[in-house]
Order: structure tokens, then sequence, then C-alpha cells
């Protein structure tokens, strides 16, 4: 059962249009999604990850290539033949409706009998808190409202996978956090396989099991939030997922002769030549000038944010590094601009990247 | 106004303009209405209020025939007009894009683009030839004409709902695993249902108003309400022309406005 896999796509390949004026949209993308799992497609806007997530709901089909659901193949299901449900980000709720006539719908459509479509929607409504909504019209809800309804409607036919198309993009920074909550407990509660699509990285990183990480009709990585943070497979990941300080330098015994002069260990073995250091900036330690290994640096400017302080500093060849340091507890940092300071890395912080 | 900005009401001689216009365009209109109420004859000196004219026009067994015709032929051509519409709509909004799609759309406009006349003289000219080669004289004529030329002012309220209109709705019925007839049915067609009506509604008014086209299709003895008012007239003029006027003003009035709530923006 925990190796089961939901849902499959084999090199699947999305072209829109035709001729000159043709773009590509996926570019043989490839992946299994486990039963169970809370997994994100996490990428800027056009990497293609809403496509994936249009192709595994039947809006779209692939230009080639195959989708396949519990390991039958349905890519040539229209989407009415398929069971999965998706939660859209605009919510594409019927307006014409109630609330409790949304969320019977699928089940309706189904051709469920009556007093099944009824009590599922009863319950469905009591999972997310709005059974004394039912009679409601969907104009009459606050947007959080209309997003728990939209997550009602889908899940209702107890669908394979639950697709979610940026469902949290249209509520502000409070309900958002609170939904983040609410849908790890749907999940949780209910078993069902999520495919989540964001372009925000904090909410991949909070909610999800494993992230695919895309970018221009590709997937550039696959892994769990924490080793996609700390072990990025290349510069762009890097980059996107969290703040990151590239240094460029070269490879040397033992580590990377950086630019500066400096050299850095690093574990592992790469290829010899031209790489980008990595290390995100809370593992940059701030210390005074002339430590033992320590790379000589600038303070260059420091701004204040509550649990944290940013020291921006330079390097002895102009390279900018940042670093995230905790506020003391009382009193200043003890930071000055245009101090001269060493600049050391946590122990395997430091990686190297492809560009 | 709090702010500077530019206003067209502060130009020199706006309310000068905007009155002549309104003037122009109302005061006709008021004239007709009060004078269907005069108790005289003529449309000069005011002799009294009265329903008189009212009550000819509606005794008077000519009137009541016209008008049942003007009824019976602009129900029948709504209905032919507005189905047409809403599958044309559909056809040019609910389909992926095909060669000649926007050509499609505009001639299905050909009504609003050719002028009255030459559409009722090649009317006049194509019906002559169908009434001697199949000896039917009936309505059917009239009631196709008018469905014809009715067809844009439906089809573009219909349109207008159905492009508006949310896709990710219908393709979030079809995820809930209706089929496409159950999302057109339960779907679209209700979002659509106020669009359809008003869109009948315009069709409607259209034909009840025709004179051009009616003239020069119909058989002897098929008079229309417009066409027997002007029949009506060139005799010389009869206050109960008036009345049937203001009558037929209040029923255009009544389902424009209805036409005008059903078409606001709603949601």
């Amino acid at each position: 059962m925990p190796n089961k896999i939901a849902v499959e796509a084999r090199n699947a390949v999305k072209v829109f249009g035709q001729g000159d004026t043709s773009h590509s949209a996926l570019n043989d993308v490839s992946i299994s999604i486990k039963q169970g799992e809370f997994f994100t497609l996490l990428g800027p806007s056009g990497c293609g990850k809403t496509t994936l997530l249009r192709l595994i709901a039947g809006f779209e089909t692939p230009t080639s290539g195959q989708i396949l659901l519990d390991g039958a193949d349905i890519t040539a299901l229209p989407p009415n033949k398929r069971a999965v449900n998706t939660v859209f980000q605009s919510y594409a709720l019927f307006p014409h409706l109630t609330v409790a006539q949304n969320v019977g719908f699928g089940l309706q459509m189904q051709g469920r009998p009556k007093a099944e479509v009824k009590a599922t929607t009863a319950e469905m409504l009591a999972l997310v808190k709005l059974d004394a909504m039912a009679d409601r019209k969907i104009s009459q809800l606050s947007g959080g409202q209309q997003q728990r309804v939209a997550l009602a409607r889908a899940l209702a036919p107890k669908p394979k996978v639950l697709l979610l198309d940026e469902p949290l993009s249209a509520l502000d920074a409070k309900l958002r956090k609170d939904m983040q909550i609410e849908l790890k407990r749907l999940q949780h509660e209910t078993g069902i396989t999520f495919i989540f699509v964001t372009h925000d990285q904090e909410e991949a990183l909070t909610m999800s099991d494993r992230i695919a990480v895309m970018s221009a009709g590709n997937i550039l990585q696959i892994g769990a939030p924490r080793d996609i943070y700390v072990k990025p497979a290349n510069r762009f990941v890097a980059s996107f997922i969290g703040e990151t300080n590239f240094l460029p330098g070269t490879t040397a015994p033992g580590g990377v002769r950086l630019d500066c002069g400096a050299t850095v260990a690093v574990d592992g073995s790469f290829m010899p030549g031209k790489v980008t250091l990595a290390v995100r900036p809370e593992q940059v330690r701030v210390q005074g000038a002339g430590t033992a290994g320590a790379i000589p640096a600038i303070i260059t400017n420091w701004v204040y944010f509550g649990t944290d302080t940013h020291c921006y500093l330079v390097l002895s060849d102009g390279s900018p590094v940042v670093a995230r340091l905790q506020s003391p507890a009382m009193g200043e940092a003890g930071l000055e601009i245009g101090a001269s300071v060493g600049v050391t890395f946590a122990p395997g912080a430091a990686q190297v990247l492809k560009d | 106004m709090a702010n500077a900005s530019f206003s067209a009401s502060r130009l020199p001689g706006f309310s000068t303009i905007a009155t002549i216009v309104f003037v122009m365009l109302y005061a006709p209109i008021v004239t007709l209405v009060v004078y269907s109420f005069n108790a005289g004859k003529t449309v000069t000196a005011w002799e009294g209020f009265s329903w008189r004219w009212y009550q000819q026009a509606w005794t008077n067994d000519i009137v009541q025939d016209a008008a049942l015709r003007s009824l019976t032929v602009a129900t029948c051509a709504m209905l032919i007009a507005t189905t047409v519409a809403t599958l044309a709509a559909l056809g040019t909004t609910r389909t992926g894009p095909f060669a000649g799609k926007t050509l499609i759309s505009v001639m299905i406009n050909q009504p609003l683009l050719v002028p009255d006349i030459v559409t009722a003289i090649s009317l006049l000219i194509f019906v002559a030839a169908l009434k001697v080669a199949t000896g039917y004289q009936g309505l059917a004529y009239l009631i196709v004409a008018h469905a014809a030329f009715c067809i844009p002012f439906a089809y573009l309220p219909i349109k207008a709902r159905l492009e508006s209109m949310d896709l990710s709705l219908e393709n979030a019925a079809a995820d809930l695993y209706a089929s496409p007839m159950q999302t057109f049915r339960r779907v679209t067609l209700p979002l659509l249902a106020p669009a359809i009506i008003a869109g009948g509604m315009l069709a409607f008014v259209i034909s009840l108003d025709d004179v051009v086209i009616t003239s020069f299709v119909k058989s002897g003895g098929q008079d229309t309400l417009p066409t027997y008012m002007l029949g009506q007239l060139r005799r010389g003029t009869e206050p109960d022309v008036n009345a049937i006027s203001t009558v037929l003003l209040c029923l255009t009035v009544l389902l424009l406005s209805l036409f005008f709530v059903l078409t606001r923006k709603r949601d």
C-alpha cells in the first residue's frame, strides 16, 4: 500500500498551437505519485505545472505520452470518466446552485441514490465545517467559505486523487495559513492522494510530502522538502526555493577555491572546473577578522527583521554574501557597517551546483 | 467633484446641446401620446381627455385581426430566431478554433449589415417565385423572413453572455462526472437562460415593429399592425392610429426594460 503508485505521467509532452506560433508547455515529463501522498508541483508561472495538472484531470490531452491512474491508461478518457476531482483556482462554484447542491453535484452525476447524496453531502459539509451554510447561495459566502465548498465538492465523490490548482492564491495571508493546516488535516482524514500546484515555495515546503520543482516545461528535481532545500539539484532550484548565496569558484583538492582566494571544504565528488558554490544565508556565520579558516569580508549593511537580522557582506573579489543571524535577545548585534570580519560556513552547508 | 479631472459637462454648450437632443427625441413621442387621449379628431387642438380612440381601435375588427397577426408572427419569429441564435452562439464560442470562425460570427449578423430595403426587395422576388411554385400563400413566409432578421438581435446578447461566462464552470461540471449533455443542461443552460430570454424579447420587439420587410413579403390581407397603420395614414390621419402607436410604445418599452434588467451584469 504505501508504495503503490496512484498517478503516473510517462513521457508527457504538451505543445500548444501549431507551426511558428507553437509553444511547448511540457517537455517529456515523467513522474510517479504515490498513493496517499501530498505531492506538490512547484514552479514559477508558465513552468508547465498547471498544464500537467490539466493533463491528469483530462482538460487537455497530451501531444504525446501517457497518463496512468492506478496503473490504468486514462490518456484518452474525458474528464467525466476519470476518478479524479479538481479544486479550481477560481473555485468554479456553480452560482445558480446552493452550497449543498454544489457539494452533491458530483454524486448526483454519478447516479448515486438520493439518500446517499444527501448523507454524503452533509458529511462533507461537516468535514469542512460549513453545516450551517448548506442552503446558502454561493454569492452569500466569503472567499474562505467558498474555498471550503470547493474542497467539499471535490472530495464528496471520494476521488482516487484530488487535484488542487493554486487553491489558496486568492486568500489573504492569515486565512491562507489556516487553510494550509486545514488541507493537511483533510488529507490526513480522507487518505486521498493530493496533487497540489503552487508557485509559493514556502507553501510547498510546509505542506508537501514530496515536491517536484518545475521550470520551462521540465521537472528539475523531485524530493522531500528537506532534500530539496538542503541539496538543491541546480542553481534554479537553489534560487527558487529560499534564499541562497552563489559564490563562483574553481574545483581544488579537498574543496572549491573561491574567486576571492579562500578554499572551502565540500563533501562529495564533482566534475573538475568552474563551479558555483551555494550557501544558505542561515548557514553563514560572521566572526571576528582573522578567525582561523574564516574568509575575510566587509559588512556593507544590516537589516533588522525581528527574530533575524540580515547582514550584508562583500568578499574581497566583490561577491556579495548575505548572512541570516539570530537577533540577540537584548541590545544590538554589534554589527558595524564598514567593519572587517571573517565569514565561515556551517559544516556541510556549502553545495556545489551545476549551472 | 473632488478632483479637477476632465468632465464633458463643463464644456461650453453642453447643456444646450443635451437639451436640444432630448427635446428632438421625446417631444414628438410625447405629442403622439398626449393626442391619443384627445377627445377631438385633430392633432392641433386639444378638446379634452378621452379614451375614445382606444375604444375605437379596440373594437375595430381589422385592428384586432392585424394585432393578432403581429403577435403570432412575432412569437413564432422570436422562438425560431432565439433557438437558432442560441445554437449559433454555442457553435461560435464553445468549440475549438476552426478556420472561418470569425467570418461565421460576422455572417450571422447579415441582417444588421444589409439595408432593410435590399433584403425586402430580394425577398419580394424570392418569395413571389416560391408562392408561384408552391401555391402556398400563408403566414409562414412572413414568419421565416422575420425570424431571419431577428437572429442577430438574439445572437449578440447570448454570445456576449457565453463569452463572459467562466469556462471553468463547465470544466468543473465535467470534472464532477457530468457528461457533455448533462453539463449543458445542468450548468450552461441555466446560466445562459437570462441572456436567452433577453435575446428573445429583443427579437420579439424587432419583429413587432417591422414595416419594410413585412410590406414586401406579405400576401394580400396579411396586414400586421405596423403595415395596417401605414395604410391608414395614407388615407388621412385617424387618431386611432395614435392610440395603437401608444400601446405599441408601452409594450416595447416594457420588453426593453426587462431586457436591460436581464442582461445587467450580476455576480
